[in-house]
């Protein structure tokens, strides 16, 4: 009976977040095609995935905060193991079915246990910092309620994980069977009330883990936290190479080509292809690039970007944390129409209804907040798209920046100097007058 | 270049001054005291003069794309006509984009920064840097630039170029890949910063001031001036220098 409900409630917590996935995934095909993942370098991304993924190397830049987040991390590794395990047994009505493996099963349980122990000291020293601490990133403007209640009920769901699956192992101890595998925590409750038999007790926190583990995995793509899924591709699919490099778009390569060539510059354009000119960069959500969404799925809040923005830094508008929120809720809003109209439209606008261009034009591009984001999200890129559709399709610039522009068109400097005074610098070299 | 290449001579390396070193009163300084600092050391080195053109950088970090490629693809046209193979330039964004966005566009080129340049002198031994000279126990601190640091991993150079001065290096608590923007850049130079309450390069100079530094070195042409802005602003010019590290070298072997 038991076996009979735990198939049901598997094949029904799985087929939801089967659903889930389908439902995102269909949110990515209305992106920009162009820019799909180019596997190259797969031992440089795979290296790099172990050190910012696996290793936590970019979270551990804040030393104590970090290690907390790195304990959890791991711990969810070490326990995954056990999970596995309890979704076998559920399945096929075995018990602890990776004790065969011996000596082993020790090193699983035991990690486990010792894991179980430090994610449950993390997360009350988490919650202590939301709530008593509160560092000035947690309650940045962008930091709604929901948001923030969101992190809340992960960490409690946390909490309850790791209670449940310490009841289970206290239980197990004390069931009148025979003991596989070690428990030096549980043991030490277990111990001190010998002689009761905890069977039903084990049972029920057998039950409430799993539950609470099939729900963990349905809230996640819901919530902010879905990082605990993304990340790691996140950081594998990461743009690789110098992060000051900006892409070249190649729809504008051809229209400079045409335009470079006297043979074409001035003739008609060839019939039939005038028909479809693309938007130039990003105005709404379903002109960014796939990476843009999937790091706005990726991002977990955590706000370090921001903390280290000078923009941010010195009062203005700009949050990078916020682009990615508001990328997520945008496509929140207008997703589902799109899938079922391409060219639905409720009159709003990533860029203007969402993201300010005050906000676009504060950054320096300094890339502050990719080197610090630790899930390798890149900021400074979707900027500039957006920068792009403000520029190229609607010429909404800064008066200087406009300046800047026609200087450098008529005298190819940013400044109002003749290009025949570009070398006047030497004229000092001759007089000696340094 | 051009009377190199009537000659039918070919320089050892392509100096790409850039607009603020060719246009900028304060760096035009700086692209001189390089210039000397090559010919020093004997090499053989070209300008493209009125033939160079600003790389694009702005236009394209303010999102012109178009204006960018213009300038790149009419850049890379002069330069390719020339043969050119290696690049050295002392502005950290023409080198960033000549180095990391040229090659999109047919443009491939060995690109130096100077501060790679002059270490490499220096450990070949060819540019001696008399430590004990102008600056020996001088307090310096060094400003990372976004372009040379976070976006090409170079921060070490500038460093062990300022390690041969033989003074009292001190870093800021915001350092290497930490290090605070100027505020100048993705054109934020040419523009009015956005409403807030304070203006970057305030909070960066205000940092290094709290070091009590005599000099603070940059590499880059646009940093310079926010950063002599910024000392400005406190009223400091008289007592702390804003310089580049050509300068400092330059000096320090009486150039």
């Amino acid at each position: 009976m038991q076996q009979l409900i735990f198939i049901i409630v598997t094949v029904l917590s799985f087929g939801f977040f089967g659903y889930t996935v389908f439902r995102i995934l269909s949110y990515f095909k209305l992106t920009k095609e162009h820019a799909y993942p180019t596997l190259d370098n797969i031992g440089e991304r795979i290296t790099h995935t172990l050190l910012v993924a696996f290793g936590q190397s970019k979270i551990l830049k804040k030393p104590v905060a970090g290690l907390l987040h790195a304990l959890v991390y791991w711990g969810f590794l070490v326990i995954t193991v056990g999970t596995l395990e309890m979704i076998i047994d559920g399945l096929f009505g075995t018990q602890r079915i990776l004790s065969r493996l011996g000596g082993i099963y020790d090193v699983v349980t035991i990690s486990g246990e010792v894991f179980a122990a430090l994610i449950i000291i993390s997360c009350v020293i988490f919650l202590i910092r939301r709530y008593i601490v509160k560092p000035k990133r947690f309650t940045a403007p962008e930091m709604k309620p929901s948001s923030r209640m969101d992190a809340t009920v992960i960490l409690s769901m946390i909490l309850l994980l790791m209670f449940s699956l310490l009841g289970m192992n206290i239980g197990y101890l004390n069931n009148g069977g025979e003991i596989h595998g070690s428990f030096p925590i549980s043991n030490m409750f277990a111990s001190s009330i010998a002689g009761m038999n905890l069977h039903t007790f084990e049972i029920v926190n057998w039950w409430i883990h799993i539950s609470l583990v099939f729900i963990f995995l349905n809230v996640l793509p819901y919530s902010k936290h879905f990082h605990v899924i993304l990340a790691v591709p996140n950081v594998f699919l990461e743009r690789l190479g110098p992060k000051g490099r900006l892409n070249s778009m190649e729809s504008v390569t051809k229209e400079v080509k045409l335009m470079m060539n006297p043979d074409t510059a001035f003739a008609p354009p060839p019939e039939g292809e005038q028909a479809e000119i693309p938007r130039f960069g990003v105005k709404d959500i379903e002109d960014v690039s796939w990476k843009t969404l999937m790091d706005s799925y990726t991002c977990t809040e955590c706000g370090r970007c921001t903390d280290v923005c000078p923009a941010n830094i010195t009062g203005k508008l700009l949050s990078p944390r916020k682009l990615y929120i508001d990328a997520r809720q945008r496509m929140k809003d207008k997703g589902d129409a799109l899938i079922k109209d391409s060219s639905y439209s409720d009159g709003k606008f990533l860029v203007g209804d969402y993201i300010t261009e005050e906000e676009l034009w504060a950054c320096t591009t300094c890339g502050a907040c990719m080197e610090e984001c630790p899930v390798d999200i890149n900021h400074v890129p979707f900027i500039i798209d957006m920068r792009r559709s403000l520029v190229m399709e609607e010429s909404k610039a800064p008066a200087s920046i406009n300046m800047m522009m026609t200087n450098i068109e008529n005298n190819g400097a940013p400044w109002q100097f003749s290009a025949s005074d570009r070398m006047n610098w030497a004229d000092e070299l001759f007089t000696n007058d340094e | 270049m051009a009377e190199l290449k009537a000659k039918g001579e070919e320089p050892e390396v392509l100096f790409w001054v850039g607009c603020a070193g060719a246009f900028d009163g304060r760096y035009k300084k700086v692209t001189r005291d390089f210039t000397k600092i090559l010919d020093h050391v004997g090499i053989k080195y070209a300008v493209l003069g009125t033939e160079e053109s600003c790389t694009g950088d702005p236009a394209k970090r303010a999102g012109n794309e178009f204006l960018f490629q213009m300038q790149a693809m009419s850049n890379i046209e002069i330069l390719n006509g020339y043969n050119v193979k290696k690049i050295v330039t002392a502005c950290p964004h023409c080198f960033n984009t000549l180095k990391n966005e040229y090659p999109d566009l047919g443009g491939d080129y060995e690109v130096i920064h100077h501060s790679e340049f002059l270490q490499q002198l220096i450990n070949d031994g060819k540019l001696v840097v008399k430590g004990g000279g102008e600056f020996k126990g001088k307090k310096i601190t060094f400003h990372d630039s976004c372009y040379l640091g976070r976006s090409n991993n170079i921060y070490e150079a500038p460093r062990e170029v300022l390690e041969t001065l033989d003074a009292d290096l001190v870093e800021m608590k915001r350092c290497r890949s930490k290090g605070l923007c100027c505020g100048a850049g993705g054109a934020q130079m040419f523009k009015e910063p956005e409403p807030g309450n304070k203006d970057v390069n305030i909070e960066r100079t205000e940092e290094a001031l709290g070091l009590n530094p005599e000099v603070i070195a940059t590499a880059c042409p646009f940093c310079m001036t926010m950063m002599g802005d910024g000392v400005k602003h406190f009223e400091k010019e008289d007592s702390v220098k804003v310089m580049d590290i050509a300068e400092l070298v330059a000096k320090s072997n009486n150039l």
